[in-house]
């Protein structure tokens, strides 16, 4: 108990203004009671991190780009400032491109819409009341008219007055139409979601397995910027309506060099981050980060080799790279951030299972690290997201089984 | 007591005595649906020629809103052709009713008998450029933003040819200029507030009309459409089509304010006799001006009542008395008080009217057997799982009960 108290302690007396200690997302804080000792549990170091572009010329390697892009420029970015950058394109390159949410056209709460109202119009980028129902509501009328209209919520954790029109306005559009053949394709929802430790129960959550049980939705999360970036450009331009959501930890975390151009990214497409073949970790968002450090020391210490998959759409996900990945393995180990009951491990380990030739491969159980069955409780937020050491513990009781 | 004193019907406790007597003295809106006046002299002689009609001084009542004119411009073939929409409306909901209770017509299914004269008199106010969205109670808007009763009834039977490929069946039918057709009570409010907003922004005089009942009034996302509306000066007429029960239960049992067009607080609003399909179009006339002038959105409240129940399995006589019902049908009737008007104007004959019934009658039977002789759509997988994702881009396969029966796209 002391040393909660004390981790509750640092997390408010810090100097910084209050503002900036909500919205501000500082890493030291989630793991501000390390223990001098630790071997796995240690701060992610986001500058050299295998998972981010460094330098100019690893960003433009991404074989995902297109020859144009990859001749181009790239700029150092944080998650919010490209996310910015990507908005800032899309209402350039389309005049049928409308901001709103709350506070957005001050720039929003973690800076995403930032200098947009400036530059675009308080008739294309504005601020909402504060009625997430009457928000998507109205962003999915303005979508059915053909236009593309992003809406925000300011955290993902206020989407649920907002569920029914989600599920049963959005998502039905094009099969209620019929013949008429309309659509709200121009429908993309962004939402920052998960823990920083210390949101607590409405600030931290991040419900994506409740829209990823809803065909027509297209469910996203992405990594780090440049994925953010040519994500969040696909989702705007792609004819379904998605829910596109930031990991609001690495809104400032994860930097690395972004292209400058403008560029997609294939949605419903995973991406293999590190080959390997005795076991294969998928993940989305930021555990990403937590998988990628709990490998390098699995793989020296088990001498095995691991591979990564980032789903990055978790809805429809791409089954293909999953399956074909685990028939290489045999061993699987899913790990998300939002419960375990009904997650997006459950939907993954049930196909997993399903699906004949991968499930004669399997030579361990399908495994799942995910946030316990609780509520994001204020201290107790970096016990209940995923650890380093929880995915190494369960990397060795694969390979042990 | 206290429970005795909610069970009342009256609005008012015994103490607000002064109050009501107030109120009633209060002009209120009529729903006689022959109220207007018309000199039959007046009338010419040629179908298009224009002439004036008088409407009754209880036609409206206005909310922070200067009243509209008590006059409507009309046309002897426009009063024939609301006539003429009324009765097939009617014939329409009617072969529903028949096939509903035939089993063959399955599911849920709202008849809007009684309402004719809200769809048909928004409906000649209108353009085919303005939008309609409304919830439930759809198939009049369908049919008059010009859906085929074919294609409606073949909807409400699942049939391909259906206006929305079958799969939405009676509360889902969506056609051109016409966004539903919406289950969820008042999720399309705020849905019109943004087919307004488009048209706002680019630039287009459209008018959205944006439809929900009573019972949808008390929904919060209603309330944050108005303040939406409100606060951009969104081009929306929102309406309140007002059959005075919101399912089984009376509107002075659920709403603390049955004022449903001042229900928008900071929008003006208009209370118009929705029995009469005149008054309503000069009501939504107005409204459509009001908003094409860049006043913003106008709440009209449409006093209106239907015959049926809430929904096929509610016979709609155990929250009303027959004696209620009975006397609307028969001293309030749309339809019937046109047809009276339309006589005693000279507009037309009895001869004719009796011909214009028939033929009316006759064209919505025809296209009703058109649709029952319609096939069961192919039980193949690809209609199933057809429109879920853009065409071309859906993933891989969609599930299906088993793995066997998953569909690869």
């Amino acid at each position: 108990m002391p040393l909660i108290a004390r981790i509750y302690r640092r997390g408010i007396t810090s100097s910084r203004p209050l503002i900036n200690n909500v919205f501000n997302i500082q890493t030291s804080c989630l793991y501000s009671t390390l223990p001098p000792n630790a071997r796995l549990n240690i701060p992610t170091d986001y500058s050299t991190t295998p998972l981010l572009a460094h330098n100019s010329q690893s960003a433009l390697q991404n074989p995902e780009l297109s020859p144009e892009v990859r001749n181009g420029t790239t700029k150092r970015m944080n998650l919010f400032q490209s996310i910015n950058d990507a908005l800032s394109i899309s209402l350039a390159e389309d005049d049928s491109v409308i901001l709103f949410g709350e506070d957005v056209a001050f720039g929003g709460v973690f800076r995403c819409s930032m200098k947009l109202a400036e530059n675009y119009g308080s008739e294309r980028v504005f601020n909402t009341p504060l009625s997430e129902q009457g928000i998507v509501g109205f962003a999915i009328g303005a979508a059915a008219e053909g236009m593309k209209a992003v809406a925000e919520i300011q955290f993902a954790d206020y989407v649920y007055p907002a569920f029914d029109q989600l599920v049963n306005e959005a998502a039905k559009f094009r099969y209620r139409d019929g013949a008429e053949g309309r659509h709200v394709g121009g429908l993309t929802v962004r939402m920052p979601c998960g823990g920083v430790g210390h949101g607590a129960l409405y600030h931290s959550q991040s419900p994506e397995s409740l829209f990823t049980h809803i065909p027509g939705l297209r469910v996203i999360m992405p990594r780090s910027p440049i994925q953010a970036k040519g994500l969040l450009l696909s989702a705007i331009a792609s004819g379904d309506p998605c829910v596109f959501m930031e990991p609001k930890v690495l809104y400032r975390a994860a930097v690395e060099q972004v292209p400058t151009a403008s560029y997609t990214l294939p949605l419903s497409k995973a991406e293999i981050l590190k080959e390997g073949k005795d076991l294969t970790i998928i993940s989305y968002g930021h555990p990403l980060y937590i998988c990628s450090a709990a490998i390098e020391k699995a793989e020296k210490d088990f001498g095995i080799s691991i591979e990564l998959i980032d789903l990055r759409t978790v809805y429809p996900w791409d089954k293909e790279c999953v399956l074909k990945s685990v028939q290489k393995t045999g061993r699987c180990l899913v790990v998300h951030e939002s419960m375990v009951n009904a997650g997006i491990g459950a939907e993954v380990a049930a196909s997993i299972q399903e699906d004949k030739e991968t499930f004669l491969r399997l030579e361990a159980p399908v495994m799942r690290v995910a946030g316990w069955s609780i509520h994001m409780g204020l201290l107790f937020e970096r016990f209940n997201i995923p650890d380093v050491a929880r995915v190494y513990d369960k990397i060795k009781q694969a390979v042990e089984y | 007591m206290l429970s005795r004193a909610l069970r009342t019907s009256r609005p008012v406790g015994l103490r607000s005595n002064a109050f009501s007597r107030v109120a009633l003295s209060k002009r209120t809106v009529t729903t006689d649906a022959a109220s207007a006046h018309a000199d039959k002299d007046a009338v010419p002689q040629e179908d298009d020629k224009p002439f004036q009609v008088q409407l009754s001084d209880e036609s409206f009542e206005t909310y922070e809103l200067d009243p509209p004119a008590y006059t409507l411009d009309t046309t002897k073939r426009e009063l024939k052709q609301m006539y003429i929409d009324m009765v097939s409306t009617r014939r329409m909901e009617m072969a529903a009713d028949r096939l509903y209770k035939e089993k063959k017509i399955r599911g849920f299914c709202h008849l809007s008998t009684g309402q004719e004269a809200v769809a048909t008199g928004i409906e000649h106010s209108l353009t085919k450029e303005d939008d309609i969205i409304t919830a439930y109670r759809c198939h009049g808007f369908a049919y008059m933003r010009g859906a085929s009763v074919k294609s409606i009834i073949g909807e409400l039977l699942g049939r391909r040819e259906g206006v929305s490929y079958g799969k939405g069946g009676s509360m889902h039918m969506f056609t051109k200029g016409f966004y539903g057709g919406n289950g969820i009570v008042g999720a399309q409010v705020p849905v019109g507030a943004g087919l307004a907003f488009a048209h706002q922004y680019n630039g287009n005089k459209n008018t959205t009309v944006a439809l929900y009942g009573d019972g949808a009034s008390n929904q919060g996302q209603v309330f944050e459409a108005f303040n939406m509306a409100k606060l951009w000066k969104l081009p929306i007429l929102f309406g309140c089509e007002n059959n005075k029960y919101g399912m089984g239960t009376a509107a002075n049992r659920s709403s603390a304010s049955t004022e449903y067009y001042k229900r928008g607080q900071y929008i003006p609003g208009l209370k118009v006799n929705g029995m009469d399909v005149l008054a309503v179009k000069a009501a939504v006339a107005y409204g459509k001006a009001f908003t094409a002038a860049g006043h913003g959105p106008m709440v009209i409240e449409y006093v209106t009542y239907r015959y049926g129940g809430h929904s096929m399995s509610d016979p709609g006589t155990t929250y009303r008395t027959r004696e209620e019902i009975q006397r609307m049908r028969s001293t309030q009737d749309p339809i019937a008080g046109l047809k009276q008007k339309l006589i005693e104007w000279n507009v037309t004959t009895e001869d004719e009217l009796k011909s214009m019934d028939k033929d009316a009658r006759a064209s919505v039977d025809a296209e009703v057997k058109e649709a029952e002789a319609m096939l069961p759509p192919d039980a193949t997988p690809q209609i199933l799982f057809e429109d879920i994702y853009v065409r071309g881009s859906e993933p891989q396969f969609m599930r299906g009960r088993v793995p066997e029966e998953n569909y690869y796209y």
